[in-house]
């Protein structure tokens, strides 16, 4: 709010349409808001095929949000009753199957288009400062989907959803202390019943969307604060053009990028519509086979494992022992894997930002990062014993599942790439190419 | 009203106030939580639905399982053959707790059955990692669970073993052996599982 008095603008279009918006803008800051986020919002002009998936991730979760509203109108939030309301929109609504196959697609396509905007943020160096706090929102609606993801999985009341629900509940029991209870409070009954199903359709379609709304608006503020970053990881604002005072390297938002990004959308729903329409289980991917069964809290299905976007870190989990008569371990290992992506932007001692100008050491940790990260996500899916075990001649190790080892030495990569990277981006620096003065192709 | 002149700030006084207004807010915003929070723990209606259950247990074969859910848990009553119950003896190399020192159950039920009479098994079939429901492989040595397997239980979410007295096997996710819930025989012919059950 300023203390003069707000004049007119000039009518931005001939005609009608020209006059309301100035009407409009009199009374709400229309035209301000416009420019600083779109017309006026300055991006690199080098953006390439990594940065779409920031607007992606922004489209699937309006996609998730509208299909959420109509599939709550026939789904009952009831232990008794859920399955089979789930059953009835897939056999007896209208283009209910349609909706609830957009969005049971829209959660794994949500991670699979988060996953790749945070690779981008990593190879970009996009959390280097000043854009700690805008990597922060990030790591925070990261923490706030999974949390939305797990809530929704199980509403469906399926023999997946009740028993990935109880082995998660259970990771709270295993804090020291005061787990037990903790894990009665989250369920609100002793065992899994009707009281968590009811608060996690509350969690699920009014608390955690609320969140992530909050938190996407931060993340989109804090962004235009301190300007997009670029593959060059070079910082455009320092060389503005002295007759507009604009980054020379930089054009509006609106119309070059809402436009390129456009082209990301089209693509993207092409993919997502040949997901919804051929194979919307993704061979038990994206909805485990389990799941067709309704919930018996007396049988666990033979072989459990959690959807595709958390078998990274429940990897770890089964990897890491009970020591000292406790499972503790095995969860702290699994949170911290999370919580170490909030560090981040402190580990890094390199001088330059975008692994176009890194030195070896930073590309090979990175590197080895992602194929952990990869092999342990394919570990998560598949039984320990899947690799057979290592032979009773060898000494300490012999008798154990092959699996459960490799999953060892991948949880070690996995921290090792955060924890030594004080280390190696220091070691790199001389070796680091020197950062061009304007961006490139 | 005189209008507020600047220089009759008093920024301790302001400083004192805006800090003490603060601190009463978190009080009162700590206050209205505990309705809040206290509304997600048990309702009335789910404690009080952990009645006592009673199992007959005449019509049980040799080596059979028999699962009877008592406070929304899977719980197993198994009638061991005697060539399980002399195993039992047999397993202490491959078990983390043998004596079931660091494990729950009720007084009766520690030792090496775990139970109040050797051939009648009575346990929570919950796994002590993370909940599962452990599989009965009562079968010797299969191909899948190795040639050391003496008979027991198989967590399969997270691979936890449990010999036929669900203990642990050394190595697991699992911490401890699985937990055995308060039982008493009414006859010889009925259990009773309830946890509250006074002496037990």
């Amino acid at each position: 709010m300023s203390n003069t008095i707000k004049q007119p603008i000039e009518p931005p279009i001939a005609g009608p349409a020209g006059k309301l918006i100035v009407w409009v803008d009199q009374r709400f800051p229309l035209m301000s808001l416009w420019n600083e986020h779109l017309a006026q919002y300055y991006a690199p002009k080098n953006f390439n095929f990594w940065y779409y998936f920031g607007s992606l991730a922004m489209l699937v979760l309006v996609m998730q949000i509208v299909t959420g509203i109509f599939l709550t109108m026939n789904y009952k939030p009831d232990a008794k009753t859920a399955f089979a309301s789930v059953e009835y929109i897939m056999r007896d609504v209208s283009f209910g199957w349609l909706i609830r196959y957009m969005h049971s697609t829209g959660a794994s396509m949500f991670f699979l288009v988060v996953y790749l905007h945070m690779m981008r943020g990593l190879m970009y160096g996009s959390y280097r400062k000043p854009r700690e706090l805008l990597w922060i929102f990030g790591c925070m609606i990261y923490l706030a989907l999974m949390a939305e993801a797990f809530f929704g999985y199980l509403l469906p009341w399926g023999q997946m959803s009740y028993w990935g629900a109880q082995v998660i509940i259970n990771l709270f029991a295993a804090v020291p202390i005061i787990g037990e209870d903790l894990a009665i409070w989250i369920r609100g009954d002793f065992n899994i019943g009707d009281a968590t199903l009811n608060r996690f359709f509350a969690f699920h379609v009014i608390a955690l969307p609320l969140v992530l709304l909050g938190l996407v608006a931060a993340h989109i503020m804090a962004l235009h604060e301190v300007g997009s970053n670029n593959p060059d990881g070079v910082e455009i604002k320092k060389d503005l053009d002295p007759k507009t005072g604009t980054p020379r390297d930089g054009i509006p938002f609106h119309p070059y990028y809402t436009v390129k990004d456009i082209v990301g959308v089209v693509v993207f729903l092409a993919i997502f519509s040949a997901i919804v329409f051929f194979a919307p289980e993704m061979g038990g991917y994206f909805l485990e086979k389990p799941n067709f069964e309704q919930a018996d809290p007396l049988q666990t299905p033979a072989h459990i494992a959690p959807v595709w976007y958390f078998t990274p870190f429940y990897a770890m989990l089964r990897a890491v022992p009970s020591f000292m008569g406790s499972q503790f371990w095995g969860v702290a290992v699994m949170g911290a894997a999370t919580l170490i992506l909030f560090v981040l932007p402190w580990l890094d001692r390199g001088k330059v930002r975008s692994i176009r100008y890194r030195g070896p050491l930073y590309k090979r940790f990175l590197a080895s990062f992602v194929v952990s990260f990869l092999i342990l996500g394919y570990l998560g899916v598949v039984p320990t014993t899947v690799w057979g075990q290592i032979p009773h001649t060898i000494p300490v190790i012999g008798g154990v599942d092959t699996a459960t080892i490799v999953s060892r030495i991948l949880t070690a990569v996995y921290f090792a790439f955060f924890l030594l990277m004080p280390w190696y981006t220091k070691k790199d620096i001389p070796n680091e190419k020197p950062e061009p003065t304007r961006v490139t192709h | 009203m005189s209008a507020i002149v600047l220089n009759e700030v008093d920024p301790k006084k302001r400083r004192t106030l805006v800090i003490g207004g603060c601190a009463l807010g978190a009080v009162a915003g700590a206050t209205v939580a505990v309705p809040f929070v206290g509304s997600m723990f048990p309702s009335e209606r789910a404690k009080a639905a952990g009645a006592a259950v009673e199992v007959p247990i005449d019509k049980l074969e040799p080596g059979q399982l028999l699962t009877v859910e008592y406070r929304g848990a899977p719980h197993w009553v198994i009638k061991r053959t005697p060539e399980m119950v002399a195993q039992l003896a047999k397993n202490d190399a491959l078990l983390a707790d043998p004596a079931s020192a660091g494990s729950k159950q009720p007084a009766s039920a520690k030792n090496v059955a775990r139970s109040i009479k050797p051939e009648i098994f009575v346990v929570k079939g919950v796994c002590t990692h993370l909940g599962c429901s452990p599989t009965y492989r009562k079968e010797i040595a299969p191909a899948d669970l190795g040639a050391d397997w003496p008979g027991g239980f198989f967590c399969p979410c997270h691979q936890s073993k449990f010999d036929m007295a669900g203990r642990v096997f050394k190595g697991m996710p699992a911490p401890t052996n699985l937990e055995i819930t308060a039982y008493r025989f009414e006859g010889d012919n009925t259990i009773v599982i309830d946890a509250d059950a006074k002496g037990a």
